[in-house]
């Protein structure tokens, strides 16, 4: 691809003790493309996903946003550059209704989060904007409800949901669908496909299910011990020798139905 | 109209309402519906002590902070007006500098407090103001040129606010419904009113966005942080607002009893009273403090004199008055206040409106 790289990683690596989670991962990841990583459990995924958004400090190698390093920067710093994260273990606001949790990404883009005087309810715009992007998710009936009460798929969707609100240009999904059933998990994915036909954002997908990375990935990278195993098309990738190698010959489909 | 003034945050439960409706009418007429010098203290006292306790809930219940060093920012304010009605002399000048003074005193050293310690771990926070609050605490009791040491200082609050001042003299001979029209009473309404404005700006605070963002960060700081706040500067500006209101509490509690003293405004004590108060009233919402402060000043005015009467109730019983005794009231506020953790794990007003 010519296009400059919306973001990059150089040698990105992590140790944690001796035992080192990434490894050195070089990538570009471009506007408009959905790239799916993949790797067995324990590959590094979720840690690169950190690195990337900055839950964990780098021990070497660097990430640019948009042509800035952005390593020394903070998770909130980061996030207000336009890296955006849905965490794979459900990680939202427990005690607040569903509209407050959407709400509050909606608040924090609008720069009225130090308003002291103001009651919430004059802000009817947030509202609004938060409505109806539950909306999107099939969440505004629940709007009400206090997350912890809310069903474990319907705390996917809101998931995915503060990530929509927060619309960055890079938005990192890490297994969206994981735990949700067979007839939730479309909305989720329907979304991300609508994200990926706007084809000005960036979506970095970690997934284990064959049948979503054939239909939405652009690209798939593969990750293994930590480090960069293949990186290419779907087909080719799936194909490659080196998946095949890295996998003890069952390739990469026989792995990945494991977990 | 009300929905405004109480910033949208309504009691939502029926018993809630009515208890603090009958709260505000009782504080608000307390003069006239409990005249005597005990009761009406107690009333100011229960004032105080509201702006006290939510300012502390500010941080603890919507913040997730938790501070040892707030009955410190509340000494602040009450030396600041003494100090102030000190040297300026009497008056209400003196008065608003004192209390002015040491508000923005308390926000500074909260803003030092917290870019040191909030940046780390809010745990962390915990132990610096405990730290500094003992030290502060030894301080003025070892300043005793400055700040009278241990006796503390009895100052002069201006004429007007004095039981010399007698006023309505040709309009109603200086009574109204058996009260002496006097400065105590002004004193008073001052203190009353002085805690409502306080305590209504409270509730306008938590209702804003930023009280949102509060909540949010007291839910899940890691999830805060990760959709684009920075905790560390809610959390600091939390502290200083909420050290500047318990310093504007203190000041105000320093006008009604007209003297300052570590016993009265700096002891560790009164940091655990405010502790149970906002555990007991509920923490998370502006009402708990005026519930848990009301009971728990009554409680600590009142629960001695009602044993002493179950005590000579029950004499011709065995054991019973032994347990009733007036001297074991200590042990009973004890019991209460397990009993009331127990019962009710999110507080009183927690409880009334699951239940409402």
């Amino acid at each position: 691809m010519t296009t400059s790289p919306i973001l990059s990683t150089e040698n990105l690596t992590v140790r944690f003790g001796g035992h080192v989670a990434v490894d050195a991962v070089t990538c570009d990841f471009s506007a408009g493309e959905l790239t799916a990583i993949v790797g067995p459990n324990g590959a590094g995924k979720t840690t690169y996903f950190n690195l990337i958004s900055g839950q964990i400090p780098a021990s070497a190698g660097r990430v640019f946003l948009k042509g800035r390093d952005i390593g020394g920067m903070s998770v909130s710093a980061r996030t207000r550059a336009g890296i955006g994260r849905a965490f794979q273990l459900t990680n939202l606001f427990p005690n607040l209704s569903v509209l407050e949790n959407v709400r509050l990404v909606v608040q924090a883009k609008s720069g009225r989060s130090f308003n002291l005087w103001s009651m919430v309810s004059r802000h009817q715009d947030l509202t609004d904007q938060a409505e109806a992007i539950l909306r999107r998710v099939r969440l505004l009936e629940q709007r009400h409800q206090v997350v912890s009460e809310l069903s474990h798929g319907n705390q996917r969707k809101l998931e995915v949901a503060l990530l929509i609100a927060l619309d960055p240009a890079v938005y990192m999904f890490d297994e969206p669908t994981a735990g949700m059933s067979v007839d939730e998990a479309p909305v989720v994915l329907d979304l991300i496909e609508e994200l990926k036909d706007q084809r000005d954002r960036t979506i970095l997908l970690v997934e284990h299910k064959m049948d979503v990375i054939r239909t939405l990935a652009d690209r798939i990278i593969v990750l293994h011990n930590g480090a960069l195993a293949a990186d290419g098309p779907p087909a080719e990738v799936m194909a490659s020798d080196v998946v095949q190698e890295a996998y003890m010959g069952r390739g990469l489909e026989g792995v990945l139905a494991d977990v | 109209m009300i929905r405004s003034l109480l910033s949208g945050d309504t009691p939502r439960s029926l018993p809630l309402a009515l208890l603090l409706g009958g709260i505000l009418i009782c504080l608000a007429l307390a003069p006239f519906l409990f005249p005597g010098v005990r009761t009406v203290d107690t009333a100011a006292r229960i004032c105080v002590f509201i702006v006290l306790v939510a300012s502390y809930d500010l941080l603890l219940g919507y913040g997730g902070i938790v501070s040892f060093a707030h009955t410190m920012f509340f000494g602040i304010g009450a030396y600041g007006v003494a100090l102030a009605s000190t040297h300026m002399g009497r008056g209400f000048d003196a008065i608003a500098f004192g209390a002015v003074a040491g508000a923005l005193l308390a926000a500074a050293l909260a803003l030092v407090i917290g870019l040191f310690s909030l940046r780390v771990r809010a745990i962390f926070f915990a132990m610096i103001t405990l730290a500094v609050a003992s030290a502060v605490a030894v301080l003025v009791s070892q300043l005793s040129g400055l700040t009278g040491g241990e006796d503390g200082l009895t100052f002069k609050t201006p004429r007007e606010l004095g039981p010399a001042f007698k006023f309505g003299k040709e309009a109603f001979d200086g009574t109204l419904f058996g009260v002496k029209l006097n400065g105590k009473l002004l004193a008073y309404y001052f203190v009353f009113l002085g805690a409502l404005v306080l305590f209504l700006g409270l509730l306008r605070v938590v209702n804003s966005p930023f009280g949102r963002v509060l909540q949010a960060i007291r839910e899940n700081d890691f999830r805060a942080e990760a959709i684009g706040y920075r905790v560390v500067y809610y959390r600091v500006a939390a502290t200083c607002l909420s050290a500047a209101i318990a310093a504007l509490a203190g000041s105000l509690y320093a006008v009604w009893l007209r003297y300052v003293g570590p016993d009265t405004s700096l002891s560790m004590e009164i940091m655990i009273d405010i502790l149970l108060m906002v555990v007991i009233g509920g923490m998370g919402t502006m009402y708990g403090a005026v519930i848990g402060a009301t009971l728990f000043v009554l409680a600590q005015n009142y629960l001695q004199n009602l044993m002493g009467a179950a005590a000579e109730l029950t004499s011709a019983l065995p054991l019973l008055p032994e347990l009733l005794n007036a001297d074991r009231w200590l042990l009973w506020l004890g019991v209460l206040f397990i009993l009331s953790v127990y019962f009710f794990p999110t507080g009183i007003v927690g409880r009334l409106r699951n239940s409402g």
